[in-house]
């Protein structure tokens, strides 16, 4: 039997039977006929194709930028989609009124996806900045305008909606004529639909989708499909103990945001700033990135360093691998075929202990790493106590530098150790050449990353003079 | 002021290529195309393909019913490979479905065997091994040889230019429909309506009044949708020729970048001489460029470079020469710059090490060569309105100079693992097309019996604002309001035989030829007011805010009114104008001439810091003066600067595109090929509009804005080396662009 995935698009009560991954962008474009939303690339790198989803939660509709390149219809269900038709109304509202202003707008087709952004940033926060603002544009490329105008545009309209609220609702934005009228009612229509009946498959799992859809999407509209959903109401991120769980279904907008985690992780944000871009994030999971198992993923080089354990479950039969064990080659790990990753556990930072996290990629926003390389590190008067090392883009898969680790342990930290320590890591990585770097830069790079940890964590110790 | 196209786009109303509904029963084409390089097709099977449920039909080079040819200039290039392939990415066969998903999985079931050449992809080896598309060209004046024994400082090197995907966020793409009479109509996303007619009417062997195309807008073109819009036109038209019914091709993201070509790489050697306090006295230049497989642009591209080989300097003694050289990459094409920047960072470069060798900053010696009035370039013309000095001085003035300097060396005593430079990057440019029959435009304007103006011409839009400055053009000569007029899509029956939305000059061509064609109507409106209302021939009869003023005096007839009347007297309400550039010429045996219209002039500077860690870097600021002319759509023209600047910086930074020693493009998706992000802008962008500054060869006085812009963005690189040096002073860096953050973090460490 045929699922009816049943939602509300702009205004319009929606029900199809579709296959479950057709994209949303084939949807809406194809089906509903609304071609404002664009196709640039189909890989969740232009932001051409941004929507919003709103979902229910705590009786109130939270809504986020998605790509609908990489977004299967099925997971819309219960939900309301908006596309830049949905906010239109008979004038310009006051986010298109600054794009037209500025001249924020050339060849027009980057503009749609731009104005979601913009307005799911007006959408899901309460206090705004034209910075924030600004950031919330990071996964969106316009190739005309070189952003200048855009920056002026959502600086003012980030000032004048400033001016007349101070608390995001949607009745206010609805009152700044920034969304039409018929938002009101979403949160009621919402509640009505029934809930979506996911079929259980051994075919392929989809969790946040950011992986296969870019890969597969061809090959899932002859799949049978399994999503994996999260209740809202579960928590995603648990602290018992010293230990920190996280379900294999968190997004890394959940992780950036994490008030339990930035306790431990003053720098969370600014970590995982680097990781894809807000659509992107807000769908990409954490159980997603450690089975991507790509050499580079910037979750599980994190992970690593934290000596993370990854939990797997087929019928409720429980396992656990540590993470540093689960690869066992290019895209190859410890898994078997019909398990799940439900969660992933790490003990949590020794008050006393260090932790910093590098990415260098070509471009800095919204790029896979050439490497990217975290520590963790507990010392005692610059005697290290215990070390996590990871590093990637340097070997078949996301690598725990585990000799670096043994020759640190118990040594002073000085410009000569780690310079001993540099040459242990280059025997311990193979970087082959590809478009994100030549081998010979991947080697150097991840020594400069190694140094930079030092640098960083340990100012008055190490200086970069005294290392290179 | 509304800009009716902005309004549009915000408002996700927009049409594009793939907007467009189609009719039902409509096809979706894929392209089939080579996977090597070079090599002969042995044999090639499409049998399982066609059999595969929902394909309706897969075309080879044998189905083309006219000629497998689409060259342009030369005629070097077919629609399909029929015995060779010469570029991975080469189109060989088109997939015919009832949707575009099952046409892509058909067009893995078509089995292909080929005898693998030996590939060429670079431009120097080509050279040597005697593949040049065109003999080589020389542009030259004085004597270099004679004069280098005189220079003070002889400074000679090498620099390396990389190719740039154009990257316009609508992929290429066109809808063919069969018309009556086994005609058909293209909807395209060409930036040269008439280019793409002329293909398709070669392939399908069809005159040319059988094939009408039409352009609603472009989602960006910048030179990649002048030559190569034409084959996937073609290619539509030709299976809606062979089929009976519509068909509809736009390309997929990856596709695009592989089966397209780029910005030209160029490798050039340069020798510089000048006198012991800086001037310049002798340049000599060799530029190889790499074509690609085909001709396409490559040879006007190639004359662009030798235009500009000294940038916005005089040199008395020159001697450039072009090699276009052919290789197994896609033909490489029409790119914003069109050429020149390569020639301006090739001469930037020799500026640089001059300097270092003179122990000097290069601002020394970019002041002391600047152009000055009725100076004459290397082919014969002069620098005529020359503000080559007036941007400069200007820039120094107000982007204080001397100040930026002492800040930078300041925070780089003080700084040991952050480094800043700057650079000043000034620029000339010509504005015309560089082959002079191509200086030519048409309008037609009709207006209607309830006074609404409906305008056609040979402009594209594709985001360069060129629709909202016709429409001013038209609003001004009739003065009605904006509103009253449209601008039409571009279609080859209202106007034909028109030159490709290139060369920065739509705006001016185009606008030139509505303004002829307004006036004409107006004349026609006066003319009729006088002998219906018994004025004299003295009086002077002018329109003003949609109201006929005689003398000065409103004499109560709206525009609205005098239109009514008019038409039912019987006047003539369309007009039809042609415009054609005065006064340019080229010889092109002895490659002297006046090239150019005018003259585009600016000078910017560019701030970076360096993380000499990490080996990346921000770009700080970029400030420059700009000659606008007297620019009449300020927010449209700042516009076209700050996107310019921006894919210039692009250009020198972070955009590389890398083909492995087989030709296999390496960088073929946006995830492995980055642009600019919105974190990558300049913290600061400032475009200020040079004062006192016109242009009579320009619509209503402005100078053309497209292209000049970018080649700012080459002032980032020096900036970055300057940076650099600031950390290694004792390296001589490469001058290899783009200056990734590998590049920079080799070079900074790299014994
Ligand atoms: C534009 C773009 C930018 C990106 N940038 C980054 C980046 O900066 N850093 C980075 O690391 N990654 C990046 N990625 C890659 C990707 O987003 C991440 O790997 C993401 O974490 C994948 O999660 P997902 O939930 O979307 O995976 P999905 O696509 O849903 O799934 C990926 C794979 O994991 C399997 N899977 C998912 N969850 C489970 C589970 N719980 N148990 C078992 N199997 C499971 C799926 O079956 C599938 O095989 C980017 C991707 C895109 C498209
Ligand atoms: S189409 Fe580019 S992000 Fe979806
Ligand atoms: S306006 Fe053309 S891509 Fe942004």
């Amino acid at each position: 039997m045929k699922n009816i995935i049943h939602f509300i698009c702009n205004d319009q009560e929606i029900t199809t039977e579709l296959h479950p991954a057709t994209t949303v962008l084939d949807f809406v474009r194809k089906n509903l006929h609304l071609t404002g939303t664009k196709e640039g690339c189909r890989e969740g790198d232009c932001g051409a194709c941004t929507v919003l989803v709103g979902e229910l939660l705590d009786g109130r509709v939270i809504y986020k930028s998605v790509n609908s390149c990489l977004l299967p219809v099925a997971s819309l269900h219960g939900k309301h989609l908006v596309t830049v038709e949905g906010i239109n109304q008979k004038e310009l509202n006051p986010l298109q009124h600054a794009f037209v202003d500025e001249g924020a707008s050339q060849c027009g087709f980057c503009t749609p996806g731009f104005l979601m952004s913009l307005t799911g940033y007006f959408l899901a926060n309460d206090v705004y900045s034209a910075e924030e603002a600004i950031t919330s544009l990071d996964g969106n490329i316009c190739r005309c305008t070189g952003y200048a105008s855009i920056k002026r545009s959502t600086e003012k309209v980030t000032a004048e909606i400033t001016m007349n609220k101070n608390h995001s609702s949607v009745e206010k934005l609805v009152e700044l004529k920034v969304l039409p009228d018929y938002f009101l009612g979403i949160q009621k229509r919402l509640t009505a639909i029934p809930p979506f009946i996911n079929t259980p498959t051994n075919d392929v799992l989809v969790s946040g989708g950011t992986d296969l859809f870019v890969q597969q999407w061809e090959k899932l509209l002859s799949s049978d499909v399994e999503f994996l959903q999260r209740d809202n109401t579960e928590s995603a991120i648990r602290i018992e103990n010293d230990l920190c769980f996280i379900d294999a279904r968190t997004t890394i907008s959940e992780i950036k945001s994490s008030a339990s985690l930035k306790k431990y992780f003053p720098q969370l944000a600014n970590y995982f700033q680097y990781f894809g871009s807000l659509p992107i994030r807000n769908r990409a999971t954490v159980g997603g990135n450690i089975i991507n198992a790509s050499p580079i993923g910037d979750m599980t080089n994190f992970l690593l360093a934290l000596d993370a354990q990854v939990h797997l479950n087929e019928k409720d039969n429980e396992r656990v691998v540590p993470l540093k064990n689960f690869y066992t080659g290019y895209k190859q790990f410890d898994k078997k075929e019909n398990e799940i990753i439900t969660s992933t556990s790490f003990k949590l930072p020794e008050t006393n202990s260090h932790f910093n996290y590098e990415k260098v990629s070509k471009r800095t926003f919204l790029d896979i790493a050439s490497v990217n390389a975290s520590i963790y590190l507990e010392e005692e008067n610059l005697q290290i106590k215990n070390v996590h090392l990871s590093a990637g883009g340097v070997a078949p898969y996301p690598l725990y530098l585990s000799k670096t680790k043994e020759f640190l342990l118990k040594k002073t930290i000085s410009p000569q150790l780690l310079k001993q320590a540099a040459e242990i890591i280059e025997e311990e990585i193979s970087p082959i050449s590809d478009a994100r770097g030549s081998a010979e830069y991947k080697r150097l790079l991840l020594r400069q990353l190694f140094f930079a940890h030092f640098i960083k964590l340990f100012p008055e110790i190490i200086s970069l003079e005294e290392v290179v | 002021m509304k800009n009716y196209d902005m309004t549009r786009h915000v408002r996700g109303e927009s049409l594009f290529a793939d907007d467009f509904i189609v009719p039902e029963g409509t096809l979706y084409a894929s392209v089939f195309d080579s996977s090597i390089a070079h090599g002969k097709i042995l044999s090639i099977d499409i049998s399982e393909a066609e059999k595969f449920p929902g394909v309706k039909k897969v075309i080879l080079a044998q189905d083309i019913p006219g000629q497998n040819q689409i060259g342009g200039i030369i005629q070097d290039e077919p629609l399909l490979a029929e015995n060779e392939v010469h570029f991975c990415g080469q189109p060989i066969a088109i997939v015919l479905a009832e949707s575009l998903l099952i046409a892509r999985e058909a067009k893995k079931k078509i089995k292909i065997e080929y005898k693998e050449l030996t590939p060429i992809t670079d431009a120097r080896e080509a050279y040597a091994k005697g593949m040049l598309i065109i003999p080589p060209r020389i542009f030259s004046n004085g004597n270099v040889e004679e004069a280098f024994k005189h220079c003070g400082v002889v400074v000679e090197g090498k620099i390396e230019t990389g190719a740039q995907e154009h990257l316009y966020l609508e992929t290429q793409g066109a809808i063919a429909f069969p018309t009556e009479g086994n005609g058909i109509k293209i909807i395209s996303s060409t930036q040269g309506p008439t280019a793409t007619q002329r293909a398709a009417c070669k392939v399908l062997g069809l005159p040319m009044h059988q094939v009408e195309v039409d352009v609603m807008r472009l989602g960006g073109g910048f030179g990649g949708k002048e030559d190569q819009a034409n084959a996937w036109a073609a290619m539509a038209a030709v299976s809606a020729f062979l089929i009976k019914k519509t068909v509809k091709l736009i390309l997929p993201r990856q596709e695009d970048m592989r089966m397209t070509g780029k910005r030209h790489p160029y490798s050039a050697d340069f020798k510089m001489g000048l006198s012991n306090d800086g001037k310049i006295l002798a340049y000599e230049v060799t530029f190889f460029q790499n074509a690609g497989a085909a001709a396409d642009l490559s040879t006007a591209i190639l004359d662009r470079t030798l235009f500009h080989a000294t940038n916005s300097y005089f040199v008395p003694n020159v001697k450039a020469t072009g090699l276009s050289c052919r290789t197994n990459l896609p033909p490489n094409t029409a790119f914003r710059g069109f050429g020149g920047p390569q020639a301006m960072f090739t001469f930037e470069a020799a500026i640089q090490k001059a300097a270092d060798k003179l122990g000097v900053a290069a601002s020394v010696i970019q002041e002391k060569n600047l152009l000055k009035e009725k100076d004459e370039f290397h082919y014969g013309q002069l620098a005529e309105n020359s503000k080559a000095q007036a941007c400069w001085f200007k820039a120094k003035e107000k982007f204080h100079f001397d100040q930026i300097k002492k800040n930078v060396d300041t925070f780089n005593t003080e700084n040991k693992i952050y480094k800043k430079g700057f650079a000043c990057m000034p620029i000339c440019f010509g504005i015309s097309f560089t082959n002079t029959f191509m200086n030519q435009a048409g309008a037609l304007v009709h207006i209607y019996s309830d006074g609404s103006v409906g305008v056609s011409t040979a402009a594209v839009e594709m985001g360069q604002g060129v629709n909202e400055k016709i429409r001013l053009v038209a609003a001004e000569i009739f003065s009605i309001d904006k509103a009253k007029i449209k601008v039409e899509t571009t279609n080859t029956t209202r106007v034909a035989n028109t030159s490709p939305t290139a060369a920065s000059s739509a705006a001016d061509l185009n606008g030139k030829a509505t303004e002829l064609a307004c006036k004409n109507l107006a004349e026609r409106l006066m003319t009729f007011i006088k002998e219906e209302l018994n004025f004299s021939s003295s009086d002077r009869i002018a329109f003003r805010d949609e109201q006929v003023y005689c003398n000065d005096r409103a004499i109560g007839l709206t525009w609205t009114e005098l239109i009514q009347k008019a038409f039912f007297t019987r006047v003539n309400l369309s007009a039809q104008a042609h415009y054609a550039v005065p006064g340019i010429y080229f010889d092109k045996e002895k490659n002297k001439g006046k090239a150019f219209a005018y003259y585009s002039f600016g000078t910017a500077v560019v701030e970076v810091t360096v993380d000499c860690i990490r080996g990346t870097y921000v770009v700080d600021s970029v400030k420059a003066v700009h000659d606008f002319g007297k620019s009449f759509a300020n927010v449209i023209d700042r516009g076209q600067a700050e996107g310019a600047i921006m894919q210039g910086i692009g250009w020198m930074t972070m955009e590389e595109i890398i083909y492995n020693t087989d030709g296999k493009l390496l960088t073929d998706a946006l995830s492995t090929y980055k642009v600019p992000d919105i974190h990558s802008a300049p913290k600061e962008i400032e475009v200020h509009f040079l004062e006192n500054s016109d242009n009579p060869l320009g619509i209503f006085n402005s100078k053309a804005i497209g292209e000049p812009p970018l080649m700012y963005g080459i002032g980032t690189f020096f900036a970055l080396q300057n940076a650099m040096k600031a950390f290694r002073p004792e390296k001589e860096f490469e001058f290899s662009a783009p200056l990734t953050p590998e590049k920079v973090l080799l070079s900074l460490y790299k014994e």
